[in-house]
């Protein structure tokens, strides 16, 4: 039947504007909805269309490029498309994995925000049939001295905080990031991690005819309507109290209790193999729920809007569609299991209401997404399923090289004059993350090996109702942002090997990436080159490292007043530890340990010509305020070398055998200088390093080097030459200073209490956020 | 015969399995009761994990001691059992009036996830039975609301019948009088902040949550059985 209603004459807004427009829609896409239709869509399909359709849902700028990236390995077993991308990590034992971005819902209202962005990603796994085992967050904000960056900083951590403590699921990293193109568009990143027995594995279809769609976990009500579109999917006018403010009803709320509920529900009904297929509902609610599990099974579906448990009186129809009320979950099962499936959820308080039927779709055809007022009331909106979530219009948009980007590079910061005391510019690039992660649970399920803090973290392999396994997982996020607004291939290629040896250094082989592309407004071609050029960077960098990208989320529109982010692709590293029956030895010194940099970095100084760049440093980038420069070159070839021998190096120890590694620091942000002092503050011991002719040498983030300290260098050198890997002996590890050459000469103590208290001594003392 | 352990759940309780687990590595039988549950099987303890029960709403533990199972618990307390609420089911025990005081939100007002040291003050309590008094362990804290805070009268009480269990060494969430945890009475109820079983392997950092644990399975052998 053709849905027509009062409204279809007039599909104009109060303001007189055409209602597709205020949704989001532009005119060429409406014209699409109505070729597809072949008629007209009323209010409601209009909106379906819109959400569905949006930016954020779609991938309509980004997805004729995600095509680039290689998504295959023997191991995967669920590649991008899916809620989560899963790996076998052998022993009857598969891990899901996914990151999102919540950065205009945290911009808004940081709170909320970042909660819900928590809730959000936790729903993606555990509706793969995952139990979630770990978030990592990725945060960037503007200069932190800023009262508006304070308090974002202090509401994002505490909905982190107050959300995923609460929830059940530890926190175990993440990266902190300031940078002043943050200020009015703060990025909030989200990755979670969950493991399931490999059997247990679920898609999110629909199939069946006769099978009820039945909607798990809290009421729906206004809360999010128009997310997707109005938020995620547009820039930022920027910084106006009343426009942000107007915005804020689009951001969810969350509830972690429900979640928590909803997890043990969803998980047991798993177990108890009562439901055929499981979406959760996230942007664009119930009809993007609906209409991707009818889509994936190649079946229709029947969604009794009037069904739907309800929040407040009131709502239309399109807002109960599009609502992006949290804690939801849609389950297909059949008539026979609904019972028991009704009894397991009132055992753990979880709402449970028939809003669905899967229908058969028409022979020939696709199925159709039918919404009625009653399963024999009239029908509200009817339209092909899989037009919704496949049939978006797909954008090339125009791509343009910056037309500054060769006067860019040609501006080093190699010219800046040296710094009078390195010291004073080491001390003032450190700073120790304990502020943030001190206020997230790290430790829930007793599986946390190395926490937040190091080069990456490292968890058992083990969860409720899994097989036993003695391997152990590490997990990593990596971004760098500075090096991908230089060059956005170079810095992506650069940020994926970096994950990789960050793995690498807890003796982890890197078995798979997610992505999280943060870009600014796809309608600037400047954005669609930096995009496109981080995915090539980033394919390469994969395939080099023969790492498959097994899922991802874009984020577009990061913007404000017209000024684009730079360019933040985030990514998700996920390595698997053999044998994990020691503990790795993580960032730190021993005493009397000799200091050996393993170096596969494209020649350091150039034949002697040129000292090794300074471009996109953080001495530069944040001392100088230098934004300029050729970044140091990679050689992915050599790069892959050095991870699998650092891997294996620190895997012995790991595995529980003599190891030769007692310490252990990748070199990246802050370069040499930046890794030493680490390496001394977390142990409590100082370092004597000679050999580094100048600032370029301590502060290069030139890649592919690691600092080791081992008490066995003899041995250690020997291994280094028969693998090919470059190496130098840098010093000894004792005392009571941080000293290298003429340059640096730090008290350890100075050096201990500038980084303990640079976050603290910002925001202490601010007015705590709570719920 | 292994001591039978029962590990309360609640809805939002989630430290349940580490309970279980850290317990069960150590030898005991420990199997988890839900909060449904009206009465008790037969079990030589009972702990009640952390997490957030009910989701805490409302204030920590304030819905929990509503909760069936609260009763029988209360029950099997005043029968002489051996309880201990750790971190939420401290909480929960305070609420339910098994022990004195509250927990109120930490100073400083934020989460508070990190590794403290203690000092054990007792050595006749549940969960220090035979544990040298002045003994310092290294324990992980994770929670808000974590300040233990009771009136001058309950301070004075606790002091003279030596019912302060635990005190912190350098004192993390403003508790009065550094306090860690407190005992009943009777001496079988306890209630700490800290997680002894997240202390409780070499693989995770540190294993001096077991000399806690261990006391516990020591005074559930020793203690007869309550029905």
């Amino acid at each position: 039947m053709d849905p027509t209603g009062d409204e279809q004459a007039d599909l104009v807004t109060e303001t007189g504007e055409p209602l597709h427009r205020a949704l989001g829609l532009t005119d060429g896409e409406r014209d699409e909805v109505v070729a597809i239709l072949e008629r007209e869509p009323n209010h409601l399909e209009l909106a379906l269309f819109a959400v569905m359709w949006s930016e954020h849902c779609s991938y309509k700028s980004s997805r004729v490029h995600l095509k680039r990236l290689p998504t295959e390995g023997a191991h995967v077993l669920v590649g991008p498309g899916e809620n989560a991308g899963v790996i076998d990590a052998g022993d009857g034992i598969a891990v899901a994995i996914r990151i999102e971005s919540h950065n205009h819902p945290s911009a808004i209202e940081p709170y909320q925000g970042a909660a819900t962005g928590v809730g959000g990603i936790l729903r993606d796994i555990f509706t793969m049939g995952a139990r979630p085992i770990a978030v990592m967050d990725p945060l960037f904000f503007g200069d932190p001295t800023e009262p508006k960056q304070q308090w974002l900083i202090e509401g994002v951590v505490a909905g982190i905080s107050g959300y995923g403590n609460s929830v059940g699921v530890p926190t175990i990293g993440g990266e902190l990031t300031f940078d002043p193109c943050y200020a009015q568009n703060p990025l909030v990143n989200v990755l979670c991690m969950g493991v399931l027995p490999t059997e247990r594995l679920v898609l999110g279809q629909a199939s069946g005819p006769g099978n009820l769609a039945v909607l798990l976990g809290s009421s729906t009500g206004r809360d999010g309507i128009g997310g997707v579109s109005v938020l995620a999917s547009a820039g930022f006018g920027g910084g106006d109290e009343a426009e942000e403010a107007a915005k804020r009803p689009s951001v969810q709320v969350g509830d972690p209790y429900e979640e928590k509920r909803l997890i043990e529900a969803c998980l047991e009904l798993l177990d108890a193999k009562l439901v055929v297929g499981i979406q959760d509902l996230g942007g664009a609610g119930l009809v993007c729920a609906t209409s991707e599990t009818a889509a994936r099974g190649g079946v229709g579906m029947d969604v009794d809007v009037s069904a739907v448990p309800r929040r407040e009186p009131g709502m239309v129809d399109y807002e109960v569609m599009t609502s992006e009320s949290q804690e939801r979950m849609l389950a297909i099962v059949t008539p026979q299991d609904l019972p028991r499936v009704q009894e397991l959820c009132a055992k753990w308080e979880v709402r449970a209401a028939v809003v669905g039927k899967v229908t058969e779709a028409p022979v020939g055809a696709p199925g159709r997404l039918r919404i009625l007022d009653g399963f024999d009331g009239p029908v509200l909106g009817d339209v092909p399923a899989v037009a919704l979530s496949e049939d978006a219009p797909l954008y090339h948009r125009p791509l343009a090289r910056p037309a500054d980007q060769d006067a860019r590079s040609a501006d080093d910061p190699g010219a800046l004059p040296a710094p009078s005391d390195c010291g004073h510019d080491v001390l003032a690039l450190l700073a120790d993350p304990t502020w943030v992660y001190r206020q997230y649970d790290h430790q829930l399920f007793l599986n946390t090996v190395e926490g937040p803090g190091g080069d990456s973290a490292v968890l058992r392999l083990a969860a409720p109702g899994l097989p036993a396994s003695e391997r152990g997982l590490a997990l990593t996020t990596d971004s760098n942002p500075t090096w991908c607004a230089l060059d956005p291939r170079a810095g992506a290629a650069a940020t994926v090997a970096e994950a990789a040896l960050n793995l690498a250094c807890s003796g982890a082989v890197p078995k798979a990436v997610v992505n999280c592309l943060n870009f600014g407004n796809p309608e600037h071609p400047e954005v669609m080159w930096q995009l496109s050029e981080a995915i090539d960077g980033m394919s390469e960098a994969c395939l080099a490292l023969g790492l498959p990208v097994i899922g991802g989320n874009v984020s577009l529109y990061n913007e404000s007043y017209g000024k684009d982010i730079d360019p933040t692709p985030v990514i998700g590293g996920l390595g698997l530890i053999d044998r994990l029956t020691a503990r790795p030895p993580g960032v730190t010194l021993v005493d009397g340990g000799t200091l050996v940099l393993l170096d596969a970095s494209v020649g350091t100084r150039d034949g002697g010509r040129r000292p090794p760049s300074l471009a996109g440093s953080r001495w530069a980038v944040q001392l100088k305020r230098h934004r300029n420069g050729t970044l140091p070159p990679i050689d992915l070839a050599g790069h892959g070398r050095l991870v699998d021998f650092v891997t294996g190096l620190v895997a012995e120890g790991v595995a529980g055998d003599d190891g030769l590694v007692d310490g252990i620091h990748d070199v990246s942000g802050g370069g040499l200088g930046v890794a030493l002092a680490e390496l001394a503050v977390r142990s409590g011991i100082g370092v004597q390093v000679s050999g580094v002719a100048d600032h370029h040498e301590l502060f290069t983030e030139a890649p592919s080097r690691v600092v080791v300290c081992t008490t066995r260098s003899h041995d250690l050198l020997s291994r280094a030459a028969d693998a090919g890997i470059g190496f130098r002996v840098l010093g000894t590890a004792g005392g009571d200073r941080i000293v290298v050459d003429d340059l640096v000469e730090l008290d350890l103590a100075t050096a201990t209490a500038a980084w303990r208290g640079r976050l603290p001594d910002l925001l202490d003392d601010l007015a705590p956020v709570t719920n | 015969m292994a001591p039978r352990i029962g590990v309360v759940l609640f809805p939002g309780t989630n430290c349940e399995h580490d309970a279980v687990q850290a317990l069960g590595r150590m030898g005991a039988d420990a199997e988890l009761v839900w909060h449904g549950a009206s009465s008790l099987g037969h079990y030589d303890a009972l702990v009640l994990p952390g997490g957030f029960a009910h989701g805490d709403y409302l204030r920590p533990g304030a819905i929990a001691r509503f909760s069936p199972v609260m009763e029988a618990v209360a029950d099997y307390a005043a029968a002489g059992g051996p309880v201990v609420g750790i971190c939420n089911g401290f909480q929960v025990l305070t609420e339910a009036g098994l022990l004195p005081g509250a927990l109120q939100k930490n100073r400083g007002l934020r989460f508070l996830c990190t590794t403290v040291a203690v000092r054990v003050e007792r050595a006749d309590t549940a969960l220090t039975d035979g544990v040298a008094v002045g003994t310092e362990l290294s324990i992980p804290i994770n929670h808000f609301e974590g300040n233990y805070t009771c009136d001058a009268a309950t301070l004075a009480q606790l002091r003279d019948e030596g019912r302060v269990v635990l005190r912190y060494v350098d004192n993390p969430n403003g508790s009065v009088d550094d306090i860690a945890g407190v005992c009943n009475a009777g001496r079988n109820v306890v209630g700490l902040m800290p997680h002894p079983e997240r202390a409780s392997d070499p693989l995770l950092g540190s294993e001096d949550g077991i000399v806690l644990l261990a006391a516990l399975l020591r005074t559930a052998g020793a203690t007869a059985p309550v029905t």
